[in-house]
């Protein structure tokens, strides 16, 4: 599974030995995250996110359990709990932003995590289960964000309900009825407040075993890393334990600066005022915004304004509403196919002239275009913006990324990580296969593998 | 010969137990997935059927109200001449949604327009029923959520909703009170 210089795991103490041999939980947290899974020497602080991105649904659950202790999902309460969270109970206040600005933080996250995969190709073999189990979670988060904002049962989570659940409706035939029975009734009350609770309470727990098999999937081949050249040597790794758990935690604190600083000083800076305004399911908002990570979906949905007819004869083939659910599902569900639409046998940007340039000049600014319409009214410019930037949103992956992959000429690859790092493949100390050399100094017990 | 069919037959009638069993456990985990699945539709409180009288001989011409229907906003306009005037000048077969304002209004019925305040785009309550809200394009109502226009019989004239407001079933039980339901 490791590659074959990765320093075994020696219980020293009889205590330790014994669990090894009952249950070897030791073992496998050491050749996880110890000194005994080797990483490439050369990750820069992209590969933080994965990290970061576990914390942040440890936040989450370890709030959200406080949280769901004082809350209830009743719409005569639901509100008034949410605001008793926030005037009487104990921290709860803290509580309560932690578990609002958090979900804005694992977004963040993640949304880095995922540009990360997509600059550097990570999506591609050896690690497509990687990727799309990643996708999975992506999906998953987004579904659990979506009915956790529900819950506290303002203007905006009842609004958002409405209208997310609206577009289930769009789906023909079936959609009408499929819409009632997911909220239970003929618009978001009672007892779609109830289930979304029940499964906002119980998804974070099926992200974090879809986390376990991203993980898994991730130790067969190893990380990738900045080069995309695969490992290749003992001289290409270090061990994760001390290297990158020093540097997660480096990173760790940066992130701990900035959540805490978003909680105390600015905790509502990224929500919307109207959702301290108790749902009324008969005045809508002048203006329904999703919270901010959903905006450049909700900008491909808002972009279809026109049914799909067949030219000259008036006759539908698609109607609007349908089209914007189909490419907004789509613009995600496009993830999943990514390890086969990009064709270059080179995996980082930076050996990739011509991908680079889409890649910073096309899609970077196609994705602030898609945040900046989908937070905005549904006028113009900002339905042309969110038109251009959708065609080129898809443009990017179905036909930029297949051409450009298989027409451009990479930039020559070092031969090695360790020729890119030190200059020369032999410039690493004790570069031979079987030697340990470079742990001797400051952490006694690394030994060579054999 | 015969040794060999009696193979066969021991093996057919393992297979037997084996197909049987199978089946029976399939049809018993689908008869049990049928209740996990319905407790999500609508409960019985739910669904218990209601109407709602609206009183309209209060309301003046190009004014409408808003009540409650089924837990959803119900918009209930008395139209001015104009109004009616605007809705017939229009070819109905230009429309997305083709129906004309008397398909709409129902037999006998001059200016009573009812429709449900729910925009048939993702559910939106459309401006326009109240005094000094935005009533789009088309002088109907408009739905400032994905910028869906409706004309003064309520039919969807430009935006992303596929169809009309709806028209709820409704019957006028006395000279100035309608049934909804
Ligand atoms: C994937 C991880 C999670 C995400 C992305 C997430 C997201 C959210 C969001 C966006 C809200 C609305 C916050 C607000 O507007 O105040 C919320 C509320 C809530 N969440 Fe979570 N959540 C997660 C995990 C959990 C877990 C594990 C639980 C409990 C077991 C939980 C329980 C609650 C409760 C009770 C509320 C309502 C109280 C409130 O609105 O502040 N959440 N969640
Ligand atoms: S809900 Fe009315 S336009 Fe989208």
């Amino acid at each position: 599974m490791s590659f074959a210089w990765a320093k075994p795991y020696e219980p020293q103490t009889g205590f330790t030995k014994w669990i090894d041999e009952k249950l070897p939980l030791p073992r496998l947290v050491y050749n996880a995250v110890g000194a005994g899974y080797p990483v490439p020497r050369n990750l820069n602080y992209m590969w933080n996110f994965g990290v970061l991105a576990g914390f942040c649904l440890m936040i989450q659950i370890v709030t959200g359990v406080i949280l769901a202790m004082h809350y209830a999902a009743n719409t005569e309460v639901a509100f008034a709990t949410t605001e008793h969270i926030m005037r009487n109970v104990n921290s709860g206040w803290l509580m309560r932003y932690a578990h609002a600005n958090g979900a804005s933080f694992f977004f963040i996250v993640i949304y880095l995590h995922i540009f990360r995969g997509l600059f550097y190709s990570s999506y591609k073999a050896p690690r497509e289960m990687i990727w799309l189990l990643g996708v999975v979670i992506f999906l998953l988060m987004m579904a659990t964000a979506f009915m956790g904002y529900v819950l506290p049962w303002g203007q905006m989570s009842f609004w958002g309900a409405k209208v997310i659940t609206g577009l289930f409706g769009a789906i023909p035939l079936v959609g009408e009825s499929l819409q009632v029975w997911l909220v239970g009734g003929f618009a978001p009350d009672n007892a779609a407040l109830n289930r979304f609770f029940s499964l906002h309470f119980l998804l974070p727990f099926v992200i974090a075993g879809v986390v376990i098999l991203h993980i898994w999937a991730l130790h067969i081949p190893g990380s990738s890393n900045p080069t995309g050249i695969e490992v290749k040597q003992e001289s290409d790794t270090v061990p994760f334990h001390p290297y990158y758990t020093a540097k997660d935690g480096f990173g760790l604190g940066i992130f701990l600066l900035a959540f805490t600083f978003m909680v105390f000083f600015l905790p509502n800076m990224l929500g919307h005022p109207d959702n301290y305004i108790e749902a009324n399911p008969l005045s809508t908002p002048a203006l329904i915004v999703p919270e901010w990570y959903f905006l450049p979906f909700y900008a491909i949905l808002r972009a279809f304004t026109d049914d799909l007819t067949i030219p000259f004869t008036g006759i539908v083939l698609i109607q609007a509403k349908l089209l914007g659910v189909i490419a907004m599902f789509g613009s995600i569900l496009l993830w999943f196919f990514l390890p086969w639409l990009d064709k270059s046998p080179v995996r980082s940007g930076h050996y990739r002239p011509m991908f680079k340039k889409f890649f910073w000049f096309g899609f970077i600014p196609c994705m602030i275009a898609l945040f900046i319409a989908g937070g905005a009214p549904a006028e113009q410019p900002y339905v042309l913006l969110s038109q251009i930037a959708t065609a080129y949103y898809f443009l990017h992956f179905l036909v930029i990324l297949p051409i450009v992959s298989q027409i451009e000429v990479p930039k020559p690859l070092p031969y090695s990580i360790t020729e890119s790092v030190l200059g020369s493949d032999d410039a690493a100390p004790g570069k031979t296969a079987s030697s340990g050399a470079k742990g001797a100094d400051d952490i006694g017990s690394l030994q060579p593998a054999e | 010969m015969a040794d060999a069919n009696e193979a066969n037959e021991g093996v057919r009638r393992r297979d037997f137990i084996h197909v049987a069993a199978l089946s029976t456990a399939g049809v018993g985990a689908a008869a049990s997935a049928l209740p996990l699945v319905s407790q999500m539709a609508p409960s019985a409180d739910v669904l218990a059927e209601s109407t709602t009288d609206v009183d309209v001989s209060a309301i003046e011409a190009g004014q409408s109200i808003k009540t409650v229907f089924r837990k959803q906003p119900l918009f209930v306009k008395r139209l001015t001449p104009e109004e009616i005037a605007e809705a017939n000048e229009v070819d109905v077969a230009d429309l997305r949604d083709q129906e004309s304002l008397t398909d709409r209004l129902g037999e006998g019925n001059e200016d009573i327009l009812v429709t449900m305040g729910v925009c048939t785009h993702l559910g939106c309550v459309p401006l326009g029923a109240a005094e000094g809200e935005n009533k789009g394009e088309y002088g109907g109502y408009f739905c400032p959520c994905h910028g869906s226009h409706y004309d003064t019989a309520g039919r969807i004239r430009k935006g992303p909703a596929p169809t009309n407001l709806v028209v709820p079933d409704f019957a006028f039980t006395s000279e100035s009170v309608i049934r909804v339901g």
